[in-house]
């Protein structure tokens, strides 16, 4: 039987993150994602030519409401971000840091954008693998931490996060004055993620610095809906719609920890089985869907989750002959 | 939607006195303007007065290719004209166009297998201009068929059911849109549809409103093409959104500049 094989009549864009000493930064490594021209892992029908990959997150301060099981792998580093960041390249394999500058939050902190920038800046001579940096969900605060933040990190072509339809023209101006790329965060609606798209390039941003996260919900609390919605978006890219063509970012493991699923201790429920396992399966079994779906760049927590999701992905790309 | 823009037409002053005088930088203003526009493809018509058409097709033809590598229209009713056109174009050429007359389809389908060329084919055969959709269907049938004898592949063919003014056979321009749905039945893969847009409303009082609303209906009817003024903003907006309401494009709020900025 012949499969008939469908082409695309556009490729997704290509969006590098990461700048070494000869691009003015001091990053070691860098990625690119993106470029692919084909639905997810089509591999018969297309190429991708940069195979998904997977960042990190930490935060600018200790978790307060992490379940045990999450906090164990970091336990002796969580006070202080560039030694968390260090563990996590060093003995954990990360590729990518996502830096999430939760302190900023009024009600975690309400740090102010000296104490970030501080942050930021420890991380960045902590480790050389690229950064994501993204504020606390707080729109006043991030515009008042986030451009200090991304001066600090000038030069490192940083992915910094998140512009939204409702607040959008600080962060883009950050990206744009600093060099960064930046991501465009919608609630699982392709239609304000393709107006979010044009907003920012309405601003002379350039479009082929733009990801998208459109916000996933967790295995068994809206996943599917994001998936769908990612699909949708996906489709019309490959199919010529250049507002759409972006590669996709997506924060697995801030989700899928949400769930008491994953949270749950074994005593509280003995018929899910020990937790220690249960929240990396639960982020995993997040991650996959989502991969599936067109994600380009996964943010993870738990160091099994990423050594499970890696390999995922490694199995996926093997081409199907 | 594959938009034909219409400008480019000796039959409009402008134009007419620019191949005259042979003022290239009006023809390539107007190019670009149409593209800019939102144009996909552009027709190319000496009009009627031109003193040497064969030669002012040339000219007219090298003159956009200078800034507009796309998808031309050779528009003549000349055998002779349409070919110096087609020579002069090169690549992605479209010509406009042919009857169902025996005679002219078998001067003009060879120029559309020796140029690789796509053909407009309006339904008309020795009797004119049929009278319902049915006796369109006919005619378009037999141009299909007569391009495919000569390995000419159906999707590279356009049929024009040729929409008449709606004060002189209003019954017609329904006749028209259902033959455009009827069309696709003919072949797997099916020919394209293409409309002259602006006859629709030759002679009548409220041009631009019956252009676009004719527009919409029959995109709703899966038209693939029309020959239109891309400058004509509310006609562009009108297209763009039945394009958007046949589930062509996704909608943003932005759905207007998103289409022109593709």
């Amino acid at each position: 039987m012949e499969i008939l094989k469908e082409k695309s009549s556009l490729r997704i864009n290509e969006v590098l993150i990461g700048a070494g000493k000869d691009k003015g930064g001091t990053r070691t490594s860098a990625v690119t994602i993106g470029g692919e021209n084909c639905l997810p892992f089509h591999l018969f029908e297309g190429e991708m030519p940069n195979p998904p990959k997977t960042a990190m997150e930490i935060w600018d301060m200790k978790p307060s409401d992490w379940p045990a099981a999450l906090v164990k792998p970091f336990d002796d580093v969580m006070d202080s971000p560039a030694k968390w960041a260090k563990k996590c390249v060093e003995q954990y394999g990360a590729e990518i840091i996502a830096l999430r500058l939760q302190s900023a939050h009024p009600d975690f902190g309400d740090a102010g954008a000296d104490k970030c920038a501080a942050a930021v800046r420890s991380v960045l001579d902590s480790v050389g693998v690229p950064l994501v940096i993204f504020g606390c969900g707080n729109d006043e605060k991030d515009n008042m931490i986030m451009p200090k933040c991304s001066e600090t990190a000038k030069g490192e072509n940083c992915l910094m996060g998140n512009a939204t339809q409702a607040n959008y023209k600080t962060l883009t101006a950050s990206c744009l004055a600093d060099g960064h790329s930046i991501i465009g965060e919608t609630p699982i609606d392709v239609n304000i993620q393709k107006q979010v798209n044009i907003l920012v390039t309405e601003m002379g941003f350039d479009a082929k610095k733009i990801v998208m996260d459109p916000t996933t919900g967790g295995l068994g609390y809206g996943l599917e809906y994001t998936y769908s919605v990612m699909e949708r978006i996906r489709s019309a890219a490959l199919g010529g719609d250049s507002t759409l063509s972006m590669p996709f970012i997506c924060r697995a493991g801030q989700e899928s920890w949400r769930a008491k699923e994953s949270k749950a201790g074994v005593s509280e429920r003995p018929e899910w089985g020990d937790e220690a396992q249960r929240g990396p399966a639960w982020e995993i079994a997040t991650g996959v869907p989502l991969l599936v779906a067109g994600a380009d760049l996964l943010v993870v927590r738990h160091p099994e989750s990423l050594a499970g999701l890696k390999g995922m992905i490694k199995h996926l790309m093997d081409k199907q002959e | 939607m594959f938009i034909i823009g219409e400008r480019i037409n000796g039959m409009f002053k402008a134009v007419g006195e620019a191949i005259k005088k042979k003022d290239h930088s009006v023809i390539q203003e107007l190019a670009k303007k149409q593209i800019a526009a939102g144009a996909d493809c552009l027709d190319v018509n000496v009009g009627p007065v031109a003193e040497d058409p064969t030669e002012a097709m040339i000219w007219l033809v090298k003159v956009i290719r200078q800034v507009f590598n796309g998808p031309v229209a050779i528009d003549s009713p000349k055998p002779a004209v349409l070919e110096a056109g087609l020579q002069a174009a090169g690549d992605n050429a479209i010509i406009n166009s042919t009857t169902g007359v025996p005679e002219k389809l078998n001067t003009i389908l060879p120029l559309a297998v020796k140029y690789n060329a796509a053909v407009i084919g309006l339904t008309i055969s020795e009797k004119g201009v049929p009278a319902d959709s049915a006796g369109r269907m006919e005619v378009a049938a037999n141009i299909v068929a007569s391009a495919m004898e000569k390995g000419i592949m159906p999707d590279m063919i356009y049929i024009d059911g040729v929409i008449l003014p709606v004060n002189v056979a209003q019954p017609q321009c329904q006749e028209v849109m259902k033959l455009i749905s009827e069309v696709r039945m003919i072949s797997n893969p099916a020919p394209k549809t293409v409309l002259g847009l602006s006859n629709v409303s030759q002679g009548t009082k409220q041009r631009p409103l019956i252009n676009r609303t004719y527009l919409a209906m029959a995109i709703g009817y899966g038209l693939d093409a029309a020959i239109m003024d891309p400058l004509d903003k509310d006609l562009m907006d009108a297209a763009i959104t039945a394009d958007l309401l046949m589930n062509r494009h996704i909608y943003c709020d932005s759905y207007l500049e998103a289409y022109r900025k593709k």
